[in-house]
């Protein structure tokens, strides 16, 4: 058995299944996702040429992590600023009343000017929210209201991001 | 001035018609008014960093004006802001502008 072939085994997809909520994965899929993670405009042949498998069996394995979730979408990182959209962004913290705080964050979730909603526990329950706005007034005018009205906001802490020194996604390594 | 038409201006205001004290651009202190009389006793409890912050964007006087709909009072407000005080003095003649316009308000229902 040749080397695509080795690693073109169905038996293994059966490993993929739920255990924990965590998807089971073999080294081929591992590669896989580093490979489209660092450029996923590459087709199906060319991971498979860099992964010494056939084209298909990248097409199946793809297939497959797309339906169980892994692959969540496939998207493209534009530079807003090329296309003169100066956008200003803040990270949002709302401290909450805990019996209100789901049904704040799922409100910010909402939100078209919320990008991302996560929830914390240090001394209070805290919701930390990246936010977008086109300046500050439009902002603090979204904040004002529409945030600090919704039941259980106790109160806000907003820090407008001024300087971005990195941002990356989580890049996985080779298992 | 009519009585309905200060009861009007003296209703209790809904969640999203309450005005929110924020200290600068998207922080909120947690204080809030929902009415004109709660306004008036928060004036007097709110950092005056926050007074300044309103003032002086013009938020108290749109919140009159737009909301409690008293042109008197947000006229007044104006009065303060062009006498550019800073604060405990900010303070206290929000307070004077206020509570002398919740006076009349009250004694005219």
């Amino acid at each position: 058995m040749n080397k695509p072939e080795r690693l073109f085994n169905i038996s293994r997809f059966k490993k993929m299944k739920l255990k924990n909520q965590a998807v089971s994965l073999d080294a081929l899929d591992w590669q896989i996702l580093q490979a489209i993670q660092e450029n996923s405009k590459q087709t199906y042949s060319e991971v498979g040429r860099q992964l010494g498998v056939a084209h298909s069996t990248v097409y199946d394995r793809i297939r497959k992590l797309e339906k169980n979730g892994v692959i969540k979408k496939w998207t493209v990182d534009i530079d807003l600023e090329k296309l003169g959209l100066n956008y200003m962004t803040a990270r949002m913290t709302v401290y909450t009343d805990p019996k209100e705080s789901e049904n704040v964050a799922k409100k910010l979730s909402e939100a078209k000017e919320v990008l991302e909603v996560s929830m914390s526990l240090s001394e209070e329950l805290l919701i930390i929210a990246k936010v977008l706005a086109r300046d500050q007034d439009s902002l603090h005018s979204f904040i004002a209201k529409k945030v600090a009205p919704l039941q259980g906001v106790l109160r806000i802490r907003t820090s407008i991001i001024t300087k971005k020194i990195k941002e990356e996604r989580f890049l996985i390594e080779k298992k | 001035m009519t009585p309905s038409s200060s009861a009007r201006i003296l209703r209790a205001l809904s969640r999203n018609n309450a005005f929110y004290f924020f200290t600068s651009v998207g922080n909120y202190t947690g204080q809030r008014a929902m009415s004109l009389e709660e306004f008036a006793h928060k004036i007097r409890e709110v950092e005056a960093a926050s007074l300044e912050f309103h003032l002086y964007r013009g938020d108290f006087e749109k919140w009159a004006d737009e909301v409690l709909e008293d042109r008197e009072l947000s006229e007044r407000i104006s009065a303060v802001k062009l006498l550019e005080p800073v604060g405990n003095a900010l303070r206290d003649q929000l307070d004077f502008a206020v509570s002398k316009r919740l006076e009349e308000l009250k004694s005219a229902q």
